[in-house]
C-alpha cells in the first residue's frame, strides 16, 4: 500500500525534531530539578566540613568531653520518653476513635490533629507562664509528647481504617478473644505505621529547640545556641552540630529503611467492608472523660493561658512589660512579608524537582528526590550556622539579609513542598494530558484547561502549609534575621525567655490563631495527611 | 445430629430486611451451596452463623448447641467454625505455616507434622511453608485460608464466594482441591456463592437465597430440572418461558403438544423448557413447530441459536446445539421438544406468575407440596 507508506517516510524528520527539543527542554528540568538538592547538600557540607577542619583527630577529642555524653544521656532520656507516651497516647486514641463506638468520635478525631498546628515552644510558654515549676524535664517531656502524639496517632489511624476487617474476622472464627486477636493480629500490623510515628517523633524532639529553651531543658539545640550567642563557636560547637546532624539523619535512615518494608502487602483487593466497632458498654463514659481530659491538657490549657495573659496587664507577669500595638503589627507583617516570599521561593525551588520526580520515575530523579528529603533531618539550628559560616567565608555581604533567610526556609521547607506539590500532580496524572493532546490541545493548552485545574487546589494546600511552618519558624530567623527584623516567633521568644507573659501573650495569641485556622480548613479540605508532610512509597 | 438448624431467622440493616425468615437444616458431612444474587443477603447469612452480627430473629444451632437467638450471642472464637473470607484474608505479617498454625493452642504450634499434613491436605507442595503469603497466587491463598481454617478441626467450615476472585484457569482447581480437603476431613462445608454453575457443580444441595428467604433447597439435579418458580428457572441457567393451555399432563403451546414433568394442571400455564432440549429439524417435518433463525452465537463447544418462533407474535426462543451443522440467519426451521417441561400455572387475569410452587408430578391443580 503505497498510500501508508508516504506518510511514514514523512513523518521521520519531525519525529527526530521533536526528540530533540524534548531533550533540551528535559536537561533545563534536570538542571532546575538540581538547585534544591544541592542547596540541602550544602549545610550538609559545611557542618562536615566545619567538624573535620582540624583533622579527624581534635574531632575525636572534641566528641569525648563530658558535655557531649551530658547532652546525649539528656536528649536521650527525653526522646525514650517522649516515644513511649507518644505511642500510648497515640495507639490508644486512634484505637478508640477507629474502632470502638465512642460517641463524639467525629469530634475526637479532629482534635487529635489539633496539637500538631501549634508550635511546642508556643505550648511551651503557656505552661512556664502558669507555673515555673515545669522547667526541666518534666515540662519538656509534657510539652514535646503533647506536641508530637499525632505523629503516632494519624499513621495508626490510617493503618486501622485500611487494615482488612477479614483478617480480625478470620483470627476471631480461629479462637481468639478480642485482646488477643489485637496482640496477634492487629499489632503486627500497626507496627510499621507506629514505628514510623515514633520516629518522626524522635526527629522532631532532636531538632526543637524554642521549647527547650524557654524550659531550660539542655539539648544539643540549645546548646549550640548558647554557644553561638557568646561568640564561642569554635570546633566544640561544630562537634555538637555534627553530632545532632548524624542523630537527625539516622532517624530519617531508620525511617527509609523501614519505610522500604513498610507496607505488608495487602494480600488481594476485596471489596472493603467497615471495620468491626468495639462496644465499650458501660466503661464509655469513663473514656470519654478521659479524652477529654486529654485534649484539655493538650489544647485547652495551652490557649487557655495565652487568652488569660492576653487580658492581663504587663504589670501582673514575672517581668512587667507593656505590649506595643506598634511591634505586634510590626512583627506580623514580617511574619506574613517572609512567609509569603518564602514560600515562593520554597515553591519554586520544589516545582521543577517534584514535577521530575512524578514523571520520570529513574534512579536519577529518585535520587534527587531524595536528597531534597534529607532537609527533613536538618536540625534548623545547624542549618543557620552552617549557612552563617559559608556566607562568612564567600560572600559576607549576605550575612544577616533576608536572602539568605529565606534561603534558610527554602531549604527547611523544601520536603513539606515536596509532598504537597506531590500529590497534586498525581491528581493530573500525564495520562490525562495525553488525552487532551490527543484531542488536539497544544501543550500550553492542555496545561491550562487539564493539569492546572486538577492540580492547583493541592498546590495550593502546599503553599498553605509552607507558609504556616515559615510564619511559625523561630530557630533560623533567631540566628539569621537583620537586625531590627522581628517576628511573631522571634517577639514571643524574647518575651517568653525574660518572663514578660503578658508582653508574649499577643504573638502567641496571633500565630497560633494563624496557624490553627489554616490547619483546620487545610485538614476539613484535605484530612490529615498534608499535616504530617511524609515521602510517600 | 444436625451440624447446623437455622430456624426462622431475620435480620435487617437500617430497617431494610435482608434475611426474612430463613429455615435451613443441614444434616451431616458434605458441601451445602447457598446460591443467591448479590443483595440476596447470603453474606449476612454466613456472618450470621459465624457470629459477626447479631441475630433479630430466629435462633442458630451448630452441632446441637444453639450459639444464637435473640438475647443470646455465643462470641465468635467460641461457635468452633472455620470461616474462609472471599480474598483468604491470610495474615501478612505470617508465613503460610504461621498462617496455618495460627488457631492451634501454643503447644499444638509445635507439633512439626500439622503444617506438612494441612499443606497436603489442601494439594500445596511443602516448600511453599517458610514462604509469606504474598508470594502465593489467589488460589494458593484460597487453599492456605481453607488450611487455616480446617487446623482447628471444625465441623462446620463458610466459605464466602472464596473463588469468585480468582480468574477462570485457577478456579476450576482450586474448586476441586477445596471439595478434596473438605471431604477428606470430614467437614461439612457452607459455601456462599452467586455463581450458579459453581453451585450446581459443588453443591451436595443447594439453597436458593432471594430476597431475604430460602426459595428452594434442593439437590442440583432436581433444582434444575424443577426449579420452584419461572423466577428461579431463570436464575439457575437459562430458560425458554412459553404461554400454552395445560390439559392434565400435556400442554399445548406455540411448540407444540408438549409432556408436562412438573405442575400439571387445566388453564393457561407459563411452560418452562431449557435451551438444549430444544431440537431443529428439516422445515418441512410433519406435524412440528416451525420458526425463523434470527441469530447464532457460537461458543466453541456449543451454540445458542434464537428462533422466532412462527405463528406467535413476539415470542423468541433459543436453543442450544452442538455446534455442527448450524443454520444461517433467515433460515426457516423446525422445531422439536426432548423430554417433559415444566409447568407453572398463570393467573387466568393474566397477571404475574404466581411464584408458589404448583405441586409434585401426579398431583392435581394447585395441590399444596405435601399433599401429593
Amino acid at each position: 500500500m503505497p498510500e501508508a507508506a508516504a506518510p511514514h517516510e514523512a513523518l521521520r524528520p519531525s519525529r527526530g525534531g521533536l526528540v530533540a527539543r524534548g531533550r533540551l527542554v528535559q536537561g533545563l528540568q534536570v538542571a532546575a530539578a538540581c538547585v534544591a538538592p544541592l542547596l540541602v547538600l550544602l549545610p550538609i557540607g559545611a557542618t562536615l566540613g566545619q567538624a573535620m577542619a582540624g583533622g579527624i583527630g581534635p574531632l575525636l577529642h572534641e566528641l569525648a568531653r563530658p558535655l557531649v555524653g551530658a547532652l546525649l544521656a539528656n536528649t536521650a532520656g527525653l526522646i525514650e520518653s517522649t516515644m513511649a507516651c507518644c505511642a500510648i497516647l497515640g495507639v490508644g486514641v486512634a484505637w478508640l476513635i477507629e474502632r470502638t463506638d465512642l460517641p463524639g468520635r467525629r469530634v475526637f478525631a479532629a482534635l487529635a490533629a489539633c496539637p500538631l498546628a501549634v508550635p511546642p515552644f508556643v505550648t511551651s510558654y503557656a505552661w512556664l507562664s502558669m507555673s515555673p515549676s515545669f522547667e526541666g524535664f518534666g515540662g519538656a517531656l509534657l510539652v514535646v509528647a503533647t506536641a508530637y502524639y499525632p505523629l503516632v496517632y494519624l499513621p495508626v489511624a490510617a493503618s486501622l481504617r485500611g487494615m482488612d476487617p477479614a483478617l480480625e474476622e478470620s483470627a476471631r472464627t480461629l479462637g481468639l478473644s478480642p485482646f488477643t486477636c489485637f496482640r496477634r493480629v492487629v499489632l503486627p500490623q500497626l507496627r510499621p505505621a507506629l514505628m514510623g510515628g515514633m520516629l518522626l517523633v524522635a526527629l522532631n524532639t532532636l531538632t526543637e529547640f524554642g521549647a527547650f529553651a524557654l524550659l531550660r531543658f539542655r539539648t544539643f539545640t540549645t546548646e549550640i545556641y548558647a554557644a553561638y550567642r557568646t561568640g564561642f563557636s569554635g570546633p566544640e560547637t561544630a562537634a555538637l552540630g555534627l553530632v545532632l546532624l548524624v542523630l537527625c539523619l539516622g532517624c530519617l535512615g531508620a525511617d527509609f529503611i523501614l519505610r522500604g518494608r513498610r507496607h505488608y502487602a495487602r494480600i488481594g483487593r476485596g471489596a472493603k467492608r467497615a471495620a468491626l466497632r468495639y462496644e465499650l458498654g458501660l466503661s464509655k463514659p469513663v473514656w470519654v472523660v478521659l479524652l477529654v481530659g486529654l485534649n484539655a491538657v493538650t489544647l485547652g490549657v495551652p490557649l487557655a493561658m495565652i487568652v488569660f495573659w492576653l487580658t492581663q496587664r504587663g504589670a501582673a507577669a514575672i517581668t512587667p512589660a507593656e505590649v506595643a500595638p506598634a511591634r505586634v503589627i510590626g512583627a506580623t507583617l514580617n511574619s506574613i512579608g517572609l512567609g509569603i516570599a518564602g514560600t515562593a521561593l520554597t515553591m519554586l525551588l520544589a516545582l521543577p524537582l517534584a514535577t521530575l520526580a512524578t514523571r520520570h520515575r529513574g534512579w536519577l530523579t529518585a535520587g534527587l528526590e531524595r536528597t531534597g528529603f534529607l532537609a527533613q533531618g536538618m536540625p534548623g539550628i545547624v542549618l543557620a550556622l552552617a549557612l552563617v559560616s559559608v556566607v562568612i567565608g564567600t560572600v559576607p555581604v549576605l550575612y544577616q539579609s533576608d536572602a539568605l533567610l529565606l534561603v534558610a526556609y527554602a531549604i527547611l521547607f523544601v520536603p513539606l513542598a515536596l509532598v504537597g506539590i506531590r500529590s497534586a500532580l498525581v491528581q493530573a496524572e500525564s495520562r490525562l494530558e495525553e488525552a487532551g493532546r490527543s484531542l488536539g490541545l497544544t501543550w500550553f493548552a492542555a496545561l491550562r484547561r487539564i493539569t492546572w485545574p486538577l492540580a492547583a487546589p493541592g498546590l495550593g494546600a502546599a503553599a498553605a502549609l509552607v507558609f504556616i511552618a515559615i510564619a511559625t519558624e523561630l530557630t533560623s530567623t533567631l540566628l539569621l534575621a537583620p537586625i531590627g527584623t522581628e517576628t511573631l516567633a522571634t517577639e514571643l521568644w524574647a518575651n517568653g525567655s525574660t518572663l514578660a507573659f503578658a508582653a508574649a501573650a499577643p504573638y502567641a495569641a496571633i500565630m497560633t490563631a494563624i496557624s490553627i485556622v489554616a490547619s483546620w480548613v487545610l485538614v476539613q479540605r484535605y484530612g490529615a495527611a498534608p499535616l504530617l508532610a511524609r515521602q510517600e512509597g | 445430629m444436625a451440624t447446623l438448624q437455622i430456624e426462622g431467622l431475620c435480620k435487617s440493616f437500617r430497617d431494610v430486611a435482608v434475611l426474612d425468615g430463613v429455615d435451613l437444616d443441614v444434616v451431616g458431612g458434605g458441601l451445602v451451596a447457598v446460591l443467591g444474587a448479590s443483595g440476596s443477603g447470603k453474606t449476612t447469612l454466613l456472618r450470621l452463623i459465624a457470629g459477626f452480627e447479631r441475630v433479630e430473629r430466629g435462633r442458630i444451632a451448630i452441632g446441637g448447641q444453639l450459639v444464637a437467638a435473640p438475647g443470646l450471642h455465643v462470641a465468635p472464637e467460641r461457635r468452633g467454625v472455620g470461616y474462609v473470607m472471599q480474598e483468604g484474608a491470610l495474615f501478612p505479617h505470617l508465613s503460610v505455616a504461621d498462617n496455618i498454625l495460627f488457631g492451634l493452642a501454643p503447644h499444638a504450634r509445635r507439633g512439626s507434622g500439622r503444617v506438612a499434613d494441612l499443606l497436603d491436605l489442601v494439594g500445596l507442595p511443602q516448600r511453599y511453608a517458610p514462604w509469606q503469603p504474598h508470594r502465593l497466587s489467589g488460589g494458593e491463598q484460597q487453599r492456605v485460608a481453607l488450611a487455616r481454617a480446617l487446623a482447628p478441626a471444625p465441623k462446620l467450615v463458610l466459605l464466602d464466594e472464596p473463588f469468585s476472585a480468582l480468574d477462570a484457569a485457577l478456579r476450576g482447581d482450586t474448586r476441586r482441591a477445596v471439595a478434596q480437603a473438605l471431604r477428606a476431613v470430614g467437614a461439612t462445608g457452607i459455601l456462599v456463592t452467586h455463581d450458579q454453575s459453581e453451585a450446581l457443580s459443588m453443591g451436595a444441595k443447594v439453597a436458593v437465597l432471594r430476597r431475604g428467604r430460602l426459595v428452594q433447597v434442593a439437590t442440583p439435579m432436581e433444582l434444575y430440572r424443577h426449579p420452584v418458580d419461572a423466577e428461579l428457572a431463570r436464575f439457575i441457567g437459562e430458560a425458554v418461558l412459553v404461554p400454552g393451555t395445560a390439559a392434565g399432563h400435556v400442554a399445548r403451546c406455540g411448540l407444540g403438544t408438549l409432556v408436562i414433568g412438573a405442575g400439571p394442571g387445566e388453564g393457561p400455564v407459563e411452560l418452562m423448557v431449557r435451551p438444549e432440549q430444544i431440537r431443529l429439524l428439516p422445515p418441512d417435518t410433519a406435524g412440528c413447530a416451525q420458526g425463523q433463525v434470527l441469530g447464532v452465537t457460537f461458543y466453541g463447544h456449543d451454540a445458542v441459536v434464537e428462533i422466532a418462533l412462527a405463528g406467535t407474535a413476539d415470542t423468541a426462543i433459543a436453543a442450544r446445539l452442538f455446534s455442527r451443522n448450524l443454520p444461517e440467519p433467515g433460515e426457516t426451521v423446525g422445531i422439536a421438544v426432548q423430554g417433559a417441561v415444566v409447568a407453572y400455572p398463570v393467573a387466568p387475569s393474566g397477571a404475574a406468575p404466581s411464584q408458589e410452587p404448583c405441586g409434585d408430578p401426579g398431583g392435581e391443580k394447585l395441590v399444596p407440596r405435601e399433599c401429593a
